[in-house]
């Protein structure tokens, strides 16, 4: 079939559209020179959308002016099949030799499929750690103990007179830094003003108290100045730390848990144990 | 010519023209609502293809790394591979950034379009029967785009996203008795584990996008099975679909709107910086940054949080910890609520017919009223997530905040949701077309309890047609058929989608489409349709209208031209289709 002459609106849409095109032509050729300049990721991205944009304006153009637009109807046979089609089916699967109809076979096929879903469970088990400490044990022991140095974020063990009054100083377990549930920070405090005595006791007004959010985990690395408190950078909830570091504010219900600690023989200081409880979020058989 | 001989030789060995002919004559009702659900669809071909490409540079490894590349700041520094590796792919992978960036602004896309589109088929209730198997394919597609969302948001190993697994750690880890256990199974030891970048690496671009793939697939070929739902309006009925065909009409609109993604997509990532992660630096586990914010369609997760009272309790000893209902429970009954929801629409409305047109919003005010209070909830947990960031711009202390949306989370979806509820009430009892035209007593009305049933089972499985003017016209086209559906009263011609083999098949498709209407066989192809309906000849005025006087004086002149040309070339079906409705507003 030909098609009809063009219309004068056929034939300006046509220039439109070839316009379109050439204009998107022209975004993927400047692509190409971005890219073989060295690449700027804002004319990349520009000249991309160009070329995309002309595409869609073209295809967009020819659809609404040189095809039809609606008008048409399509019918619908709905979804309640012929009863008797229905009983058709239904007649094969009930026929004597269907195999549905073999109920003990069935049964016996279905204890064989349900061993072996039970056994493809098995290999699971591996995805949980290798070593075989029970998860709920892992969450409570930490690389803390006792005779451990506290070392800062470089490594250097510290002394008492490291932690100056009124500044947070990160602390990390000797040999083991990057743990995920070890760090921890030592502030300098006069003993005066607690209201409550720190969990892991104090040198002098010097305590250590774990890093995480006793709400989700995040370091709470806000130190207000002069307020005694901590606050947590993820849902704001803040600690007195005048008060045991208790929660004072915010989503979380739980003190920050306390290190209990020392000075060693070689003057630095150590712990005298782990946390007074498991550091970071509550779970089901937290102490 | 080649491309005629190739299609002709695929033919002769598959017969595929019975199928490609019914599959390009399928008709698309034309609403914009409908494009919501390829909006999805492009979306998340955009991300396979751009995800594919970051594949090949991104080293899923928690092993140390010396970065060494055009980033000054970080120029040999020791981080984690997978650090290192996105470092390197936005700073010295040409067009790297690019392609990360576009990736990222498409997975906001793809999940807001999901977003709207299950908004779409919940206030139309499109997931009434037929459709409740799609609807739950739908749900279930949502759960893994976030998830996947997540995933891919947390292997760069950066400082924000460190910080976002450590929260979704804590609340997996708060679920009772198993909670810990679920979270080692999934992280291979305890957070921060090695096992976790290469197992969040292999869901992200493995499992959950194959089964994407496959349930996509699914929804789709239950989407052209069951067909296309539509709004009410003239010549529709459950018992057809109008619009326009997918060959040549939709096959064009549908490809304009993929490329106008990928426009949009590409132009967000040259242009708009997101996550640029050698600002915020490693993940490091006693490091934090704030403000915090994730991305949004996990901020009501976030919001949430923030916002649950330190509420925390024990059972016989053991801790049930507070993000535990935020976290935990709070999603888990949104999607139950989701799954559960065209079973207890139908348990209530005692509705088990079938549907196929759809409902307006306002039909079904206890529908709109939940919706709108869901949609109202979720938002306020999103702008929650921001409490800081607002805390700061308003100068306002954070706490106070805090209180503020404590109470507006809970009080401003029973607001807005009876809003909606009576506002759908008095829309549907009165006459008012649109809500400009409510009227004080329509209002008054709303108020008063319910005198209508609200089953509807009584009723009349199709409204009765036999509208005076109606009718079908069936005419022979050489070996062919076609027929058409017309109503006088309405100045409403309705072609049919395809030609029909034989006279009987053209009857039995116009029977099935419009029961009950009266056929006639014409002799040759019917005479043209009357002069357009108003609103074609609106839209023109007014697009020439905006184009300005001058142009509207050659306008006219054009038109008085078409108007001849008409007049002589009686049988250019493209004529027919511009005098039929072109919109599919709902009426
Ligand atoms: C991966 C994401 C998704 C993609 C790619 C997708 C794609 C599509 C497309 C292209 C359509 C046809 C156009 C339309 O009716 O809007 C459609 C229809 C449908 N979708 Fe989705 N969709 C997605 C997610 C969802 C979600 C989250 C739901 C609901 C919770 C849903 C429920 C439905 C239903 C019930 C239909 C048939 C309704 C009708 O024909 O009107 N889909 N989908
Ligand atoms: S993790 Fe600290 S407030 Fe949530």
């Amino acid at each position: 079939m030909r098609r009809p002459t063009p219309s004068p609106a056929e034939e300006s849409a046509s220039r439109r559209i070839v316009g379109a095109f050439l204009v998107s032509a022209a975004g993927a050729v400047g692509f190409a020179v971005t890219y073989g300049l060295g690449g700027d990721t804002r004319w990349e991205g520009v000249c991309l959308a160009v070329a995309f944009a002309g595409l869609a304006v073209g295809l967009a153009v020819w659809a609404r002016r040189l095809v039809p637009v609606g008008g048409y109807v399509e019918e619908h046979e709905g979804f309640t099949p012929p009863p008797a089609e229905q009983a058709m089916t239904a007649a094969e699967f009930a026929a004597p030799d269907s195999p549905t109809r073999r109920y003990g076979l069935l049964a016996a096929l279905g204890f064989a499929l349900t061993a072996l879903g039970v056994a493809a469970l098995f290999p699971l088990r591996s995805l949980l750690p290798w070593d075989r400490v029970r998860p709920p044990r892992a969450l409570k022991d930490t690389p803390w103990g006792a005779g451990v140095r506290l070392v800062d974020g470089t490594g250097r063990p510290l002394r008492p007179d490291d932690v100056p009054a009124e500044t947070m100083v990160a602390v990390f377990p000797e040999g083991d830094p990057d743990a995920g549930d070890a760090p921890a920070f030592a502030v300098r405090l006069d003993p005066e003003r607690f209201s409550r005595p720190p969990a892991g006791g104090h040198l002098g007004g010097l305590v250590v108290w774990s890093m995480l959010c006793t709400h989700a985990g995040c370091p709470v690395r806000l130190y207000l100045k002069g307020t005694g408190r901590v606050l947590c950078p993820c849902h704001q909830s803040s600690f007195d730390l005048l008060a045991g570091a208790r929660a004072v504010a915010g989503p979380a219900a739980r003190p920050l848990p306390g290190l209990p600690i020392e000075v060693g023989p070689d003057g630095f200081l150590r712990a005298t144990g782990d946390f007074t409880a498991p550091p970071g979020a509550g779970f089901w058989s937290r102490p | 010519m080649i491309m005629d001989r190739l299609a002709r030789a695929l033919d002769d060995r598959l017969r595929l023209s019975p199928v490609t002919r019914r599959a390009l004559a399928k008709v698309f009702p034309d609403h914009w609502s409908f494009m919501l659900g390829e909006l999805a669809l492009y979306s998340f071909v955009a991300l396979i293809l751009t995800g594919v490409y970051l594949t090949f540079f991104f080293d899923a490894s928690s092993a140390d790394r010396v970065y060494q590349g055009s980033y000054a700041p970080l120029d040999g520094s020791t981080t984690s591979a997978a650090y290192a590796s996105v470092v390197r792919l936005s700073w010295d992978v040409r067009a790297g950034l690019l392609i990360r960036q576009t990736h990222h602004w498409a997975s906001l896309v793809f999940l807001a379009a999901i977003v709207l589109h299950l908004a779409r088929i919940f206030f139309t209730g499109a997931f009434r029967k037929p459709r409740e198997l799609n609807w739950l394919i739908g749900v279930t597609m949502l759960t893994l785009a976030l998830a996947n969302g997540f995933t891919g948001y947390s292997m760069p190993d950066d400082l924000l996203s460190g910080l976002g697994l450590r929260i979704i750690t804590s609340v997996v880890e708060s679920i009772p008795l198993v909670g810990t256990w679920l979270a080692a199974l999934a992280l291979g030891g305890e957070f921060p584990s090695d096992a976790m970048i290469p197992r969040m690496f292999v869901t992200h671009v493995l499992l959950v996008p194959a089964v994407l793939v496959a349930l996509i697939s699914l929804h789709l070929g239950i989407l052209v099975r069951q067909k296309h739902t539509q709004f009410p309006g003239p010549g529709r009925t459950e018992h057809n679909v109008v619009g326009s065909r997918l060959w040549p009409s939709y096959t064009l609109r549908s490809l304009a709107l993929f490329a106008w993604v990928l426009a949009v997509l590409f132009a967000l990532g040259g242009l708009a910086q997101i996550n640029p992660v050698w600002l915020y630096g490693p993940f490091e586990p006693a490091q934090s940054t704030s403000p915090a914010q994730p991305d949004w369609y996990v901020a009501w997760g976030d919001g949430a949080l923030r916002l649950f009272p330190p509420w925390e309790f024990r059972i016989g000893g053991y801790l049930v910890p507070a993000p535990f209902f935020p976290g935990v429970v709070l999603g888990g009954l949104a999607f139950l609520a989701l799954y559960l929801w065209p079973f207890a629409e139908r348990l209530r409305t005692r509705d088990r017919r079938q549907h196929h047109l759809l409902d307006r919003p306002r039909d079904h005010p206890v529908r709109i009223g939940v919706g709108v209070a869901a949609l109202t909830f979720f938002a306020v947990l999103v702008v929650a997530a921001g409490d800081d960031v607002l805390a700061r711009l308003l100068g306002v202390p954070v706490y106070d905040l805090l209180y503020l949306f404590r109470i507006l989370v809970l009080a401003l979806p029973i607001l807005t949701g009876a809003v909606a509820f009576l506002t759908a009430r008095a829309l549907r009892r009165g006459e008012a077309a649109s809500l400009g035209d409510l009227t004080r007593a329509d209002l008054r009305r709303a108020g008063r309890p319910s005198r209508r049933p609200s089953r509807r089972d009584d009723e009349p499985e199709t409204p009765a047609p036999d509208r005076p003017g109606e009718r079908i016209e069936l005419w022979p086209e050489g070996e062919v058929w076609r027929w058409r559906y017309r109503d006088e009263a309405r100045r409403l011609v309705l072609t049919a989608n395809r030609v029909a083999v034989s006279e009987e098949e053209a009857v039995e498709a116009a029977r099935l489409a419009y029961p009950g209407v009266d056929r006639v066989v014409v002799p040759g192809p019917p005479a043209p349709s009357p002069p357009g309906p108003v609103r074609a000849a609106l839209r023109r005025w007014g697009r020439a209208a905006a184009a300005g006087s001058l142009l509207v004086a050659a306008l006219v002149e054009r038109r008085r031209d078409r108007r001849r040309q008409r007049d002589g070339d009686e049988g250019d079906p493209r004529e027919k289709a511009d005098a039929a409705p072109r919109g599919g507003e709902p009426r």
